[in-house]
């Protein structure tokens, strides 16, 4: 049961995500899903909504971090258009897996948020864009909603109301650059996954030209307990500008990885070391990446910094998804920023020339640097390739792809410099 | 499948994709879930589907062989009986990954892309599967194996071949 005392509100979108068979109907409903619906649909309106969402502070928890009734308050009213929310379940930032929890335990959470989100934006139809490989995942949401239409809770006149939604599930199909939300909107017409320019933004001109919110599992499943309990209830949990819990997906080198939802500006080391237990080796982490794989790293220095986008910001990187990787003294730092680069190079979508031939550089230049066959050029070369990359291009995914190089190189010139040329003739 | 051979999608299927175009605002973005379909169907995605498709959803067949060739999910050719998917991305290389991979090329004796002989297993990296608290993590023929190692690999690869054997595959 999530409290009504925000100071002692231990989970939200985790709440009931452990509870035996909530993922059917039935049982969630016993537990408590849906219940706060039909109170929202007849003593609500819509701005009375987006106000209660803009009071709560909830900011986007898909990785930019955008307040999400400010987003939703830029939809416009009366255009003569429909207006359609996309639920983005790409998860595919290389670090994270909390959305696949909420969806496979908890799918009428989500749900019920975009039932809400739907009501509040006069939303006809709705979409969850999921990546392709969660096929379990999908199997599980599409039972759900189909048994959601069966209750009445999608469809027309949702429980005797006026308000009508239907929700549809859409499988992606392997494409990392299919969650930045406009290359989603492209996917979902059935195109490839390339992004397109801003503005017009998509809550003036997405889906087919209409207005369209496009908002992340996690945000959405946060949606019914702010109109529950209201956004005085949520902006009092967590820090100013950072409200609410959030959940953390730790991986890498701690000894209990996994996904911990935690009240916004707990510090790095209390997460790695209380929840996580700890690091596998040592008692400091040498790199650990906050935000997802596009973050810049932080090091040993910042092992105390509050996880909130604000202090992550100052700590030069950024909360993304909140998928925190985390490194020992064991990890090979050559090899991940390698690794990186190749990922990078692979899911660029390739229409603007930065970023399509700077991937290619980064990975080329990063598999020489580690097989030691570099030369001292190659360090400049990476750092100038990285810089004018990012910020240059379309979408974000350059800036990505920059990250974990411009890190290799600020914090560890002497880990490249002394692999450079190892195995060099 | 031969070249030549004539493809089609069962009464049934035709009529669940119906169903399915008249959820969006225009049929095309039906291209994705028909293209699972199909090769959900058909086992790979050969020309002939594609043409297939885009008969079905009245597209021009540059269309679909764009989105096909974009979503890395999508295989125009065909993989084994078992497509070894193995995530080498970050959270799993940290765990492992790489020695896990050469474990199992070399077991197979293919490189990585390839398909062994007796057309059972494929094996391929693949990026961030999403699910790093169970590095490494391994797809097989698109269902989840977490915190894999090297004997679960074994094991897996035994039983196939045990069943090839016993005439069960």
């Amino acid at each position: 049961m999530i409290s009504s005392d925000p100071k002692q509100v231990k989970a939200i979108c985790f709440d009931r995500i452990h509870l035996v068979g909530q993922a059917g109907l039935k049982v969630a409903r016993k537990n408590g899903a849906y219940k706060f619906l039909p109170t929202l649909l007849k003593d609500f309106d819509s701005e009375q909504i987006v106000d209660e969402v803009k009071k709560s502070g909830l900011r986007g928890r898909g990785g930019a971090g955008f307040p999400t009734g400010l987003k939703w308050s830029f939809v416009p009213r009366n255009t003569g258009k429909p207006t359609y929310l996309l639920c983005n379940a790409d998860e595919g930032e290389p670090g994270t897996f909390k959305d696949r929890d909420i969806m496979r335990y908890d799918p009428h959470l989500l749900i019920e948020g975009m039932l809400m989100a739907g009501f509040a934006l006069g939303v006809k139809d709705a979409y969850i864009y999921i990546r392709g490989e969660f096929l379990a995942e999908a199997n599980i949401l599409d039972a759900a909603i189909e048994d959601a239409y069966a209750a009445n809770l999608l469809g027309e006149n949702i429980l005797g109301t006026e308000f009508s939604m239907n929700l549809t599930l859409h499988r992606g199909a392997g494409a990392y650059i299919c969650g930045e939300e406009t290359a989603l909107i492209e996917s979902l017409e059935g195109r490839p996954g390339r992004p397109r320019f801003k503005p017009p933004f998509p809550a003036v001109e997405g889906f087919y030209r209409c207005p369209t919110v496009v908002n992340n599992v996690e945000t959405l499943a946060t949606i019914p307990a702010i109109l529950e309990f209201g956004g005085d209830w949520h902006a009092a949990i967590g820090v100013p500008n950072n409200t609410g819990m959030k959940i953390f997906c730790v991986s890498g080198d701690v000894n209990k990885p996994g996904n911990y939802e935690v009240p916004m500006g707990t510090s790095l080391k209390v997460l790695i070391e209380e929840y996580c237990g700890g690091l596998k080796h040592g008692t400091v982490p040498k790199v650990v990446i906050p935000g997802g794989s596009s973050t810049p790293w932080l090091t040993a220095e910042h092992y105390d910094t509050p996880l909130t986008y604000d202090a992550l910001m100052k700590a030069g990187s950024m909360l993304g998804a909140g998928a925190v990787i985390v490194m020992d003294e064991t990890a090979d730092l050559i090899a991940v920023t390698r690794r990186l680069a190749h990922f990078y190079a692979h899911e660029s979508c390739g229409q603007c020339t930065p970023c399509r031939e700077g991937t290619g550089w980064l990975e080329r230049i990063m598999n020489r640097v580690e097989a030691g066959t570099g030369c001292e050029k190659d360090i400049k070369v990476l750092s100038d390739a990285a810089e004018h990359m990012a910020g240059r291009t379309i979408c974000a995914l350059a800036d990505g792809a920059a990250a974990p190089i411009l890190s290799l190189l600020k914090h560890f010139p002497e880990v490249v410099q002394e692999r450079l040329m190892e195995n060099a003739e | 499948m031969s070249e030549v051979e004539h493809v089609h999608f069962t009464e049934q299927r035709l009529a669940e994709i119906g169903a399915l175009a008249k959820k969006y605002p225009a049929a095309r973005s039906a291209l994705l879930p028909v293209l699972h379909m199909a090769q959900e169907d058909f086992g790979y995605l050969p020309m002939q589907v594609q043409q297939l498709v885009a008969d079905t959803l009245n597209l021009r067949l540059m269309v679909v062989r764009e989105v096909v060739t974009f979503y890395t999910m999508f295989r125009e050719h065909e993989a084994g009986k078992y497509r070894l998917e193995v995530c080498t991305n970050v959270g799993c290389m940290l765990n492992g990954a790489d020695d896990l991979v050469q474990h199992i090329t070399k077991t197979l004796g293919v490189d990585i892309g390839e398909t062994t002989a007796d057309g059972m297993f494929t094996v391929t990296e693949v990026e961030c599967a999403g699910a790093c608290s169970g590095a490494p993590v391994v797809q097989i023929n698109n269902e989840y194996h977490e915190k894999v190692d090297a004997a679960y690999m074994d094991a897996f690869i035994t039983k196939v071949n045990a069943d090839i054997d016993g005439g069960q595959a």
